[in-house]
């Protein structure tokens, strides 16, 4: 990857986004339009990817971490913990970057090598914007929402695993979940949704709006706009760790 | 009426357009011709800016476009129409949305007013019943009428057609020839044709601009360019085998020069 290249397309792209021309009524429709697209039609690959990884998690650390000498809510406490603050906001992430990224790209490389970009800049239309802006928009909204519903169901998949396999005490479980609370856990979580939103999005969005070619071209500007939305996500989640609790 | 000084465009280390200065007339069909590979599709971007020239301008009714700032280009771009070479139609949008979609954007229609101006619009290229499909449940030639129809749809001073009659077969690219011709001359249009189709040329060449290399080669109409003596010009008239019939055997004057 010519990195510096890149970089700067990509900010030139991103001031190009932000510079809204659509009439405020087109604009927040297709926000809907992207809710829906990239928020509603991911409930269900989030909720079952949530319900197992819970699953795991839980049993994992029954069998490894408990011990007669560990305090009662250990389980618990530390399953939720490892939910709320890496796996619903990161793995999420990029299983997200994976479904939505791959979407994106391709759908506005097709749109590129078909010329309807050019049509739409014929018109006078910022494209760029046109075209990106409501997608970032509705995935900073929607994320949020998909990863508050995997921190939960992720818990209750927990639970479900101990409860049916009887590793452990369900009821030791509940009240290890209980036990600490912490919102600053959850803004935490929450701020980098939004910011692994606008990575995605944003990144997908460079790698179609700029692909020339045809077909194969626009399948590989998918694979690429998920591998760097993926590395970026990892880089960045190292970054806003350090912020958040240094 | 468009005029182009000097325009000059370079892609990497390869000169595609080599200082093109030439005239499309107002109420006219111009038609820039020319083999595969040879240019036109670069000059045409290069007229409505999806390309910037490295050198040279444009000048739409002498207005200079090229050295414009942004926001007056965008006054200019909602007087123009473009049909791409594949169409170019939102293939998320029926027929009728893809239609009505720049007076969503560029107008304060109603929605009611932008139902009837679409449906004027597909009813003057001749198509009708079709409003509801998506772009791929129509064909080709459909596709092109539906892009005729969007372009128009804003009433452009000037209309760009790229290759409107690629992929065709010879009935529909004639009908669609007629169309674009007649459309130009109803609303006194400066309308510019990518063709490398000698029918298109013969059928509707008000003005011809022979390119070649990415020069300007020839210019004349379609009545002069089959006595003209270019050698480049003759060479890719009588490509095409029934043309050869009527290829002239004494050497006539020419009454171009190429430049
Ligand atoms: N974006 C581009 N980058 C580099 N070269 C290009 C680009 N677009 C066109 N070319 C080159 O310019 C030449 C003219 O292309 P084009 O205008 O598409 O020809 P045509 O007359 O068939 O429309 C070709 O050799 C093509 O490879
Ligand atoms: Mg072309």
């Amino acid at each position: 990857m010519k990195f510096p290249g890149h970089l700067g397309e990509y900010l030139l792209l991103m001031g190009k986004v932000l510079q809204r021309t659509p009439k405020r009524k087109i604009f927040w429709n297709q926000v809907l339009d992207e809710f829906v697209e990239l928020g509603v039609r991911s409930v269900w690959i989030v909720f079952i990817i949530s319900v197992f990884m819970g699953a795991v998690v839980a049993i994992q650390i029954a069998f490894n971490v408990d011990s007669p000498l560990l305090p009662r809510y250990t389980v618990g406490y530390i399953t939720a913990q490892s939910i709320i603050l890496e796996f619903s906001p990161t793995i999420m992430a990029l299983i997200l970057a994976g479904k939505v990224g791959s979407r994106i790209a391709s759908e506005i490389g097709t749109m590129r090598v078909t010329e309807q970009i050019d049509a739409l800049e014929i018109m006078g239309i910022n494209s760029a914007s046109y075209l990106i802006l409501p997608k970032v928009i509705a995935a900073m909204l929607a994320n949020p929402l998909l990863i508050i519903l995997s921190m939960f169901v992720g818990i209750f998949g927990g639970w479900a695993a101990i409860f049916l396999t009887g590793v452990y005490s369900a009821h030791d479980y509940v009240f290890g979940i209980q036990s600490w609370f912490e919102s600053m856990q959850v803004i935490y979580a929450l701020t980098k949704t939004v910011v692994f939103a606008f990575i995605i999005t944003s990144i997908s969005g460079y790698y179609g709006y700029y692909v020339s070619g045809g077909a194969l071209e626009v399948g590989s500007a998918s694979t690429k706009a998920v591998v760097n939305s993926c590395v970026m996500i990892i880089v960045f989640n190292l970054i806003l760790t350090q912020l958040f609790w240094a | 009426m468009i005029h182009t000084e000097h325009i000059s465009k370079i892609f990497g280390d390869k000169q595609v357009l080599h200082d093109v200065s030439t005239v499309f007339e107002k109420g006219k069909t111009n038609l820039i011709i020319g083999e595969s590979g040879s240019g036109k599709t670069v000059l045409m971007k290069c007229l409505v800016g999806l390309y910037e020239p490295d050198e040279g301008s444009v000048f739409f009714d002498n207005r200079n476009f090229t050295q414009m700032p942004l926001s007056s280009r965008k006054e200019v771009r909602k007087e123009l129409g473009m049909l791409f070479q594949g169409s170019a139609l939102f293939d998320s949008m029926s027929v009728i949305e893809n239609v009505m979609f720049p007076l969503k954007m560029l107008t304060n229609m109603t929605y009611g007013q932008r139902v009837k101006r679409a449906v004027e619009c597909l009813s003057r290229v001749n198509l009708r019943g079709v409003n509801k499909r998506l772009p791929a449940e129509i064909s080709g030639g459909m596709k092109k009428r539906v892009a005729i129809a969007r372009a128009i749809a804003v009433n452009p001073k000037y209309l760009f057609c790229d290759e409107p009659n690629s992929g065709l077969d010879p009935r529909t690219a004639i009908l669609i020839d007629q169309l674009i011709a007649e459309i130009t001359h109803e609303y006194n249009m400066t309308t510019i044709v990518n063709t490398h189709d000698m029918n298109s040329v013969l059928g509707i060449g008000d003005k011809v601009s022979f390119i070649h290399q990415g020069a300007l080669w020839w210019e004349g109409d379609r009545h002069s360019i089959l006595a003209t003596d270019n050698a480049e010009v003759r060479r890719f008239i009588y490509a095409n085998e029934i043309l050869q019939h009527f290829q002239p055997t004494d050497n006539p004057t020419g009454d171009a020069e190429s430049s």
